[in-house]
């Protein structure tokens, strides 16, 4: 299978100026992998080390088994067979859709050609569009064409560089979906960088959370969310809940009562207990094992974000309440915990 | 390599005059250049310049901000006639006011000339500056209870300087090497000492001293504008695309607004044509000849083409380079091919002269040698052209078609030439027109008995018949529109 092997990838800006920092990932073939983190934390460095466009100081760069960089070794770009989407698609404005996406086709016959291109159209849904021109598409239509394009050479792998982020957040979803159901048809190992949350934990099977030049954790979605490694991941990955709490035989105990925690972390006694504004419910103060008072509503839509501020706890929490506002500013609820837990060491 | 080659050709005239100048020894060069007749050349050249910059700052940027910003009655109209000027060769302005008004020759005329001549170049800059600033900036300043004039001048006003800077330095150096404008005006400036001295005697090193002289003065000119650039950043920042900003209403500035146009319009456009149509007019027989005429029409056709191909050609590598390579070499290669930009056409001329008599004697006043001044005059022209037309292709794409298997030549051939054929092409016509209106270099370097249309006006004009010049203008202004034309509408 196309599995993509990174190992102790080193890349700076001159000394001091260290972007990738020995960063090791691994991504199974025919899944799509996630890079998420902050901009400024080497995702698009990485992206351009694995197709050849950076050369990288250290480290190995592994598809299928083959080394593509490595010591003494670097293969240029068009040697890699590494496809790249780039932000807004980056269409060749002077060629067809079609031309477009026979690009990658050398050294086919015309009419296996022609025909991998039609394949290849019908399977972004733009069967029919080879005669247009790339300003004749909508934003939407031109990333598929780019997709498109990018799997025509049947690529060991696909990288996908923020391939969402120039589209209207209507459309982004839909695309999105596309997208991720082409790759699955096409069974390439694709890489997709992000800076959105979202979309990583919406689209990939696997999700590389990036700081520093480093892997902070990698994991799948629903564990990165539930389970992660550190409060910094917690918090970039969604909005969090930190309490202190002392823990003994799986249970925390905490301002807001007693948590089963999910990982026992068996030698951690006491740190922060992590909860997700939606395992926190609004209740009668009555019936509660913790009270506060509201400081804030945000109303979503399909959800509002309500700000408590408990008693016995320095900073008010956020509660998450699906459909509309249960309680106005100032009045007096009761808050209960549901699910599970992690405990973590407190940052110093 | 191709690239090196260009620039060395581009700097190689620039070597040679140092050499030439200093062949009878420093001390000898230093009496011709410490000269009481150079320092008095220095002033009348300096005076010049600066009397000229200073004009055009007013006209380029007052017509600027008149067309971009105001509600004034047909402002588009206006942006087209503004920028005819550059379809009229300095020494044509020169001789239309002359021929109506002979009292004007002298400071008066070389600066009417020249002003009316190159006012565009700092009007073009200012309004495309004018058109890619922020109104978001103004909208906040006057939030901020700064009134419409305060805010023009604290906010507006510096961020044109760059623009406003660069269009005069072009200005600056075009008035420093003219050499039309000034002889037929007979003003005597740094140009026409140098040809004068080179025609006068077979001592070739006091023309070569004042042409050294000379192109210190342009080099030390582009490096006060470099310093003016200074440090602030220009760009917008912060996301989102810039809007324009809402025409100023003129109330009752509308007609004197609309009298200023039209009166520079006039002078710089309308009067030097009506001169021609009147000239053309009185014309009898025996000035007409027109089978000297389309020869001469056909020959500068002839050698600006061969120019404008030789210096495309060189201009691709260094253009490609210039654009998507960071990094000292391709820097110094960018300079070095600029360098012709420094140096006025009489310059290399000369230093093409005095190369080709030395060291490559069968091409002095041959028609290869006059190609080859063109090319190291007008290479900045076709790279500028070349780089920004380069720039425009946005790397992402070089990127995209070498991960799906393309070689950088292969990279270059089908996508990043294709994209920028226009522009190049655009480039290519831009230096066919400055190739045709060229007048010093091709003075000194053109075979014997070879006529171009500018060297036959300049002639005639020089003899004091008008009438017999006037077709020779009329037919260069008209060769050259079509060219200035297309890049007109390739530009919207």
């Amino acid at each position: 299978m196309n599995d993509l092997q990174v190992s102790g990838v080193v890349t700076s800006y001159g000394p001091g100026a260290t972007v990738l920092d020995g960063l090791d990932l691994t991504v199974r073939g025919g899944h799509l992998a996630a890079v998420l983190g902050p901009s400024g934390c080497g995702k698009t460095t990485l992206l351009r080390v694995i197709a050849g466009f950076l050369r990288a100081e250290a480290g190995s760069v592994t598809v299928a088994g083959r080394t593509l960089a490595g010591p003494g070794v670097h293969l240029p770009p068009e040697r890699r067979r590494i496809s790249i989407v780039p932000q807004e698609g980056a269409l060749f404005p002077h060629l067809s859709v079609a031309r477009n996406v026979a690009f990658g086709l050398t050294g086919t016959e015309r009419g296996a050609r022609a025909r991998r291109v039609d394949e290849m159209l019908d399977l972004v849904g733009l069967g029919g569009y080879g005669h247009r021109m790339p300003h004749e598409l909508s934003g939407g239509q031109q990333q598929r064409v780019a997709l498109a394009r990018a799997l025509a050479p049947d690529p060991q792998l696909v990288l996908l560089d923020e391939p969402f982020s120039a589209l209207d957040s209507a459309l982004r979803g839909a695309v999105r979906a596309d997208v991720r159901a082409v790759l699955r048809a096409g069974g390439a190992t694709a890489v997709l960088v992000t800076h959105d949350q979202q979309e990583a934990l919406s689209t990939a099977d696997v999700v590389a959370v990036l700081r520093d030049g480093r892997v902070a954790q990698c994991a799948v979605p629903e564990e990165l969310y539930q389970r992660p490694a550190d409060p910094w991941v917690a918090s970039f990955v969604g909005d969090a809940v930190f309490v202190p709490g002392t823990a003994d035989k799986g249970v925390a105990t905490t301002a807001l009562g007693r948590v089963p925690l999910a990982a026992a972390q068996r030698d951690l006694r006491e740190g922060l207990v992590l909860l997700r504004p939606e395992q926190l419910r609004l209740t009668d103060p009555d019936q509660a094992d913790a009270r506060g008072t509201v400081t804030g509503v945000c109303f979503y839509g399909h959800d509002a974000m309500v700000t408590v501020a408990v008693d016995g706890l320095d900073a008010p929490i956020g509660i998450r309440t699906p459909g509309g506002v249960p309680a106005g500013l100032g009045e007096r609820v009761g808050v209960r915990v549901s699910g599970e837990a992690t405990l973590h060491t407190a940052p110093a | 390599m191709p690239a090196t080659a260009a620039a060395l050709l581009a700097v190689l005239p620039l070597g040679y005059l140092a050499v030439r100048a200093l062949e009878r020894g420093p001390a000898y060069a230093w009496d011709v250049v410490a000269d009481a007749r150079t320092g008095e050349l220095l002033l009348r050249s300096l005076g010049l310049t600066a009397a000229v910059v200073a004009a055009c700052l007013v006209l380029g940027v007052s017509l600027a901000w008149l067309t971009v910003r105001t509600a004034l009655p047909g402002a588009r109209a206006w942006s087209v006639l503004a920028t005819l000027p550059l379809a009229v060769p300095s020494y044509v302005t020169a001789f239309a006011w002359l021929s109506a008004a002979p009292s004007l020759a002298g400071f008066t005329g070389s600066a009417l000339a020249l002003t009316l001549a190159s006012f565009p170049y700092v009007y073009l800059p200012v309004a495309a500056a004018l058109r890619g600033t922020d109104p978001g900036h103004e909208e906040v300043s006057r939030s901020l209870g700064r009134g419409p004039l305060r805010t023009f001048l604290s906010v507006t006003l510096p961020q044109l300087r760059p623009a406003a800077a660069g269009g005069g330095l072009l200005v600056a150096l075009y008035v420093l090497s003219d050499f039309g404008a000034v002889s037929l005006m007979r003003y005597d400036t740094f140009t026409r000492g140098i040809y004068t001295s080179y025609r006068a005697s077979f001592d070739r090193t006091p023309a070569a001293a004042l042409s050294a002289v000379l192109v210190l003065m342009t080099v030390a000119l582009v490096a006060a504008e470099t310093r003016t650039r200074g440090r602030a950043g220009y760009s917008r920042t912060g996301a989102g695309t810039a809007r324009r900003a809402a025409p100023a209403a003129l109330g009752r500035l509308r007609l004197p607004a609309l009298a200023w146009c039209s009166t520079v319009v006039a002078a710089a456009v309308g009067f030097p044509l009506a001169t021609l149509a009147y000239w053309l007019a009185v014309g009898s027989s025996a000035t007409w000849d027109p089978a000297a005429l389309t020869t001469t029409a056909l020959t500068t056709l002839g050698v600006a083409a061969a120019g404008a191909a030789l210096t495309t050609l060189l201009a691709l590598p260094v253009g490609v380079i210039a654009a998507r390579h960071r990094g000292r070499l391709a820097h110094l290669l960018e300079q070095a091919a600029y360098a012709g930009h420094a140096v006025p056409g009489i310059t290399v001329a000369l230093a093409l002269v005095f190369f080709a008599v030395r060291y490559a004697r069968p091409l002095y006043q041959e028609t290869p040698l006059l190609i080859c001044a063109y090319a190291v005059l007008f290479l900045p022209v076709a790279v500028a052209a070349t780089r920004a037309a380069v720039l425009q292709a946005p790397p992402v794409l070089d990127d995209v078609a070498r991960s799906l298997g393309r070689t950088p030549l292969g990279v270059l051939r089908e996508v990043t030439v294709p994209l920028a054929a226009p522009g190049i092409a655009a480039g290519a016509a831009l230096t066919f027109v400055v190739c045709m209106k060229e007048l010093p270099a091709t003075l000194l370097l053109r075979p014997t008995g070879m006529d171009t249309l500018a060297t036959r006006l300049w002639t005639e004009t020089g003899s004091g018949s008008f009438a017999a010049a006037a077709p020779y203008a009329a037919v260069l202004i008209l060769v050259a529109a079509v060219p200035s034309y297309l890049l007109g509408r390739h530009r919207t």
